[in-house]
């Protein structure tokens, strides 16, 4: 779908592989414990699982029953148990637990734990501690990767952004190498690899250093992948903390899309029984509105029923021939239009209901005052009536972060307030939350003399390693005072509009935010491959002379440093064609974005979990850090 | 960066954002009524038979899918366990109690299991495969691997061998100074779950004042080590850890977190008692304090109230009976549900609203706030009255609040206030534009037609006619306004 509205655009590589790999892996390992097995599964690892294979494909290969990995002991009568984990110390202690409780009671089984993505040592170290190394036997499943779209790649890592940005832990890093690595001996090999930030960079050596022991025979292929670019999430917090108002975003917000699906209650559904939808390009409803802005959603929606009736009133009027046709060829498609139809409509209806009974409104003008520096103030009041009025606890962190973000930090006196009267609307333990949000960088206080808080020093002191160019330039006034402010301004986030900002035919990213803000994420990217309707800059030896100071090199096999670059992306067919029309017509500007269209996403953190356990800092969700936040972001 | 006042205002009249609004754009909404109206039409067409929906159960996953199974397992494991068994023995219930398992072990497989010696084992036993361990995932491994334990691997080649997932053994690395070139290509290496593999052979093999040492210098590796004791919950090394590095709010913070742990409130509350003391900043120290203090009051105010309620003599509690307990609810719960419950109680009793208020010095706002939401949900308006109102020196009675009044409209509207009620604060909302809104939304005639009247809107208020009922007192007030020879409309 990202490359379908557009003639010129290469076939999007088939990430199908990374299903079947990850399937038959599985099912190797299955095997390796052959006879009927009770299979234990870990809650976060459901989804995923869901995505690639099904029941009947575990009970092909002997597994009897399946369980949650939960608290309470097994009730099973099985010879043999398989528990398909990650990695996690509490998860090792259940097993332990069971196990040992089988050892008191003489009973015997065979013990197999499968972690995914990979083991860690200090799993083992635990299964060693508790007596039971040696009872069970362990494997990895190497599932890195789960394509979640045409277009959308995601590692499912529900733990890594607490562990690298608020604990400092770098065991994930190895994961994403070997993702890396993955995705370059099947669509690679790559172009060129640009960073930004220290966990890119990390994660670039190690894939690096991966690549060189095993020397693949990738060369002389054709890449499927043009180039890769890296970027910490804390290089652009805000995006994640802003309030999207396209179609697909509000549906994140209302009812949570994980894993590429969404549960549709009752009320959307009008029935009483909710319903698991895909969300992706094979819904012909959903892809044509997922990106735009909501309010050209209803239109489009209107138009579509109005031509499905339309097509239902051929009917009258036919023989009995064509009716026949009519049943046998249309009807399905007919029906299974109707069907997306009616539950993307009552979608729009519940967001409906939901944005006008919270006031959406304010909350969007607050927002808009805090990216554009205006009215701090009022904002500020605004979060404190948010928080005073116990609305959702993490909406009032998010719009504090945003705060703190773009101020610069809190002045202390309001830093001291809001914390205050947060605590008292939402519990005290919060405590925990505020500190761990400290220490991020995502809600600081003011100091006097401080020029910079931890995440931008760090964004700072690594791109300026190699200073040069614009987007340098631009992280270099980090160091100055206000710095969003600074490279929100350097960069162009902020677009000034003169009159009214056409949201329907908008002219840029920023339309995601209803005109506010651009995504520094994908504006950096923006700099570096040009959109369409721009010429592009000769092929060049080496990357865009402005994106230097961030770029690590090419990598080594495509990149002699003379040789043409593997160009994946489209080139324009004309400098003055912008907006080729998509599918949907209204969608042009959002298809010209999408040229770049392949995200990986490193993580995709599950919020109902964080919002339980709120003092484990658990809030960042939203944030953007929000985890969910993953297909909110705007797909260029 | 600030832009001159003129500035802003003419930005946001400028109506940049204001091209989609979620409120009050009627035919916004009504485009989609119509939509779903003709799509909901073509129903009785479409809706006989439902081939094309995924087959779902009832608790909504798809049939099929795994994360159904696993609840049919988990919801039914037992009752099927039951079931399976009573088939089996169907009429001879002194069976019933042996497990299942035992009727299909032959006694030569019974015999199998204590027979550990591979080499007695036939081949169709391997294969058959039931009560023997299971050597095959260790045999897939190359044998190779196992060298390691011989062999000498440098640092660097051990951090790297670790890195793939192979076994290396750490044994060798004896000395402090080989312990440390180890730590420090670990922390080169970015894998962090071998720098963590590395902390725990150290861990061990260091007293852990030296080991602390070197850590303060290797600032990536402390991190790791800091993280793998919250994780194993190895709190008492993790504490003198944090003392060693002097971060002694650190220290308290780990230790104010276990208070989550310990579920009886009477424990809890005596361990929050003993946070007080830690060292935490001047700010934080009154914050665990309230903590305390909270659930102190909590604590009473829930054993006073069960009382109440199992008596039945109260009749707040007997037409509201309680929905949960109030203990380690927010405070701003706790002055809900005294607002609710206790409201007129002297300020004297800890669950009364005043006594929670000056306790915690709830600011005014957040105070009005949650009254205004306890006593609307109970439809006390005279209370609702009686918050906003003030007298001043000269006996005056004016309605003043310290929340902007479009949200005292809110709020009551939430909670279904009638519209004499609501017309009273809708007046109140001093800008014009919101308060029109506010009143044509919840049919507030009165407000609307005194606002164009005031404003000299005769064209809109003319307008308004049809919005009011044919022959009723509003119409009446719009004519006799607009016969009024002495406005000066302004159009």
């Amino acid at each position: 779908m990202a490359f379908a509205g557009r003639r010129d655009a290469p076939e999007a590589p088939d990430f199908g592989i990374l299903k079947r790999l990850a399937r038959d892996q599985l099912i190797y390992l299955l095997e390796q414990l052959p006879g009927k097995k009770d299979l234990f599964i870990e809650a976060d690892l459901m989804s995923p699982l869901d995505r690639i294979a099904n029941v009947s494909i575990l009970k092909q290969h002997e597994v009897d029953k399946l369980y949650k990995v939960e608290s309470r002991p097994a009730p099973s009568s099985s010879d043999q148990f398989c528990f398909l984990v990650r990695p996690r110390i509490r998860t090792m202690r259940y097993i332990a637990d069971i196990v040992n409780a089988d050892k008191m009671s003489g009973r015997s089984r065979k013990y197999k734990i499968i972690f995914s993505p990979q083991k860690f040592y200090a799993c083992e170290m635990v299964l060693e501690e508790e007596g039971v190394f040696g009872d069970v036997t362990c494997d990895e499943w190497s599932f890195y990767l789960l394509p979640l779209d045409e277009d959308i790649i995601s590692m499912e890592l529900p733990e890594f952004f607490r562990d690298y940005f608020l604990e400092g832990d770098h065991r994930w890093i190895n994961s994403i190498a070997r993702a890396l690595q993955l995705l370059n001996s099947l669509y690679g090999p790559f172009g060129k690899v640009y960073g930004i930030g220290r966990c890119a960079k990390m994660s670039y050596e190690l894939w690096r250093d991966l690549e060189e022991e095993s020397e693949g025979d990738s060369q002389g292929r054709k890449p499927e992948i043009g180039n890769i670019f890296l970027m910490d999430r804390d290089t652009d917090y805000v995006t994640a903390l802003c309030s999207q108002v396209v179609y697909e975003g509000l549906v994140d917000d209302t009812f949570r899309i994980k894993c590429g699906s969404v549960d549709f209650g009752p009320d959307v559904t009008s029935s009483d029984k909710s319903i698991k939808v895909l969300l992706n390009a094979q819904d012909k409803v959903f892809s044509q509105i997922r990106n735009e802005h909501f309010s050209s959603v209803f239109g489009f929606l209107s138009q579509k029923s109005r031509n499905l009736q339309a097509q239902y009133d051929r009917r009258r009027g036919m023989d009995i021939k064509q009716m026949k046709n009519f049943v046998s060829q249309e009807l399905k498609g007919l029906k299974q239009e109707h069907r997306l139809l009616s539950l993307h409509i009552g979608a729009c209806e519940s967001i409906m209901k939901k944005k006008t009974k919270q006031d959406f409104q304010e909350m969007i003008k607050a927002e808009h005052s805090l990216l554009e520096g205006f009215d701090i103030r009022e904002s500020t009041s605004f979060i404190e009536e948010h928080i005073d009025r116990q609305v959702s606890p993490t909406e009032s962190l998010r719009l504090m972060c945003l705060l703190s973000l773009t101020e610069n930090g809190l002045v202390p006196k309001d830093y001291r307030s809001l914390k205050t009267q947060y605590l008292q609307s939402y519990g005290p333990e919060h405590l925990l939350t505020f500190h761990n949000l400290k220490r991020m960088g995502l809600l600081t206080e003011q100091s006097a003399g401080e020029t910079l808080t931890a995440v931008e020093s760090k964004v700072s002191k690594l791109v300026t390693d190699r200073a040069a160019g614009k987007i340098t330039d631009a992280f270099n006034s980090l160091a100055r005072k206000s710095n969003f402010r600074a490279i929100s301004k350097k960069l162009g986030l902020i677009p000034r509009v003169d009159g009214e900002y056409d949201l329907k035919m908008p002219r840029d990213m920023a339309y995601v935010f209803s005109g506010a803000y651009v995504p520094l994420s994908c504006k950096i990217i923006e700099q570096v491959r040009p959109p369409i309707g721009v010429p592009p800059p000769c092929v060049s030896p080496c990357a865009p002379a402005s994106f230097q100071g961030v770029r690590w090199g090419p990598s080594p096999r495509a990149g002699a440093p003379a040789g043409p670059e593997p160009e994946l992306l489209p080139r324009p067919p004309g400098a003055g064609a912008p907006g080729l029309a998509g599918p949907g017509g209204g969608g042009a500007a959002a298809q010209r974005q999408r040229v770049l269209s392949l995200r990986v996403q490193v993580h995709l953190p599950d919020h109902g979990h964080h919002q339980q356990r709120p003092h484990d800092g658990g809030h960042h969700r939203g944030q953007g850090v929000r985890p969910g936040r993953g297909p909110q972001t705007p797909r260029q | 960066m600030s832009r001159a006042r003129g500035d802003e205002e003419e930005y946001w009249h400028s109506s940049k954002f204001r091209a989609f609004t979620f409120d009050d754009e009627d035919d916004e909404l009504s485009q989609l009524k119509e939509s779903k109206r003709a799509v909901n039409s073509l129903r009785d067409i479409v809706d006989d038979d439902d081939d094309d929906l995924e087959r779902v159960s009832w608790s909504g996953e798809p049939v099929g899918s795994i994360s159904w199974s696993i609840k049919e397992t988990s919801s039914s494991s037992t009752s099927s366990l039951e079931g399976r068994d009573s088939s089996l023995q169907k009429g001879s219930s002194s069976y019933a109690a042996f497990p299942k398992q035992v009727s299909s072990y032959s006694l030569s497989s019974l015999f199998k299991g204590r027979n550990k010696l591979p080499s007695f084992q036939s081949l169709s036993d391997a294969l058959s495969d039931t009560g023997v361990k299971n050597y095959a995932p260790e045999l897939r491994r190359p044998k190779a691997e196992y060298k390691d334990y011989s062999s000498d691997w440098s640092p660097k080649d051990t951090v790297r061998r670790m890195q793939r997932g192979k076994i290396c053994s750490l044994e060798r690395f004896r000395s402090l100074q080989d312990k440390l070139v180890l730590l420090d290509e670990a922390v080169a290496g970015h894998d962090g779950n071998v720098i963590t593999a590395v902390l725990i052979f150290l861990k061990r093999t260091l007293r852990r004042e030296i080991l602390f040492r070197e850590l303060e210098v290797r600032q990536v590796a402390l991190c790791h080590l800091i993280h793998f004791l919250k994780e194993t919950g190895e709190q008492k090394l993790l504490l003198d850890l944090l003392r060693f590095l002097d971060r002694t709010e650190e220290v308290a913070l780990s230790q104010y977190r276990e208070h989550l742990n310990i579920q009886d409130v009477e424990k809890r509350r005596e361990f929050l008692k003993g946070c007080i003391g830690l060292p935490f900043s001047a700010e934080d120290t009154s914050h665990i304090q309230d903590h305390y203090t909270l659930l102190e009051r909590q604590i009473i105010i829930e054993a006073n109230d069960r009382h109440l309620e199992s008596a039945g003599q109260s009749e707040i509690f007997r037409k509201y009976p309680r929905k949960a307990s109030i203990l380690n609810m927010p405070l701003v719960t706790t002055l809900f549900y005294s607002c609710f419950y206790h409201y007129t109680e002297a300020e004297g009793t800890f669950s009364s609203p005043t006594n929670l208020k000056k306790t915690f010095k709830i600011p005014d706002k957040q105070y009005v706030l949650t009254a205004l939401a306890a006593r609307a949900k109970l439809r006390a308006w005279d209370d609702v009255d009686a918050l906003f109102t003030t007298k001043n020196w000269l006996g005056y009675t004016k309605k003043k609040a310290p929340i902007g009044f479009h949200r005292v409209v809110e709020i009551l509207q939430r909670n279904n206030a009638p519209v004499q009620v609501l017309q009273e604060y809708v007046r109140l909302v001093e800008d014009v534009e919101t308060r029109l809104n506010l009143a044509t939304k919840y049919k507030c005639h009165d407000v609307v037609i005194e606002t164009y009247r005031d404003l000299k809107d005769r064209i809109q208020l003319t307008a308004y006619k049809c919005k009011v009922e044919r022959g009723s007192a509003d119409e009446e007030k719009i004519n006799s306004i607009l016969n009024n020879m002495q406005i000066r409309w302004k159009n």
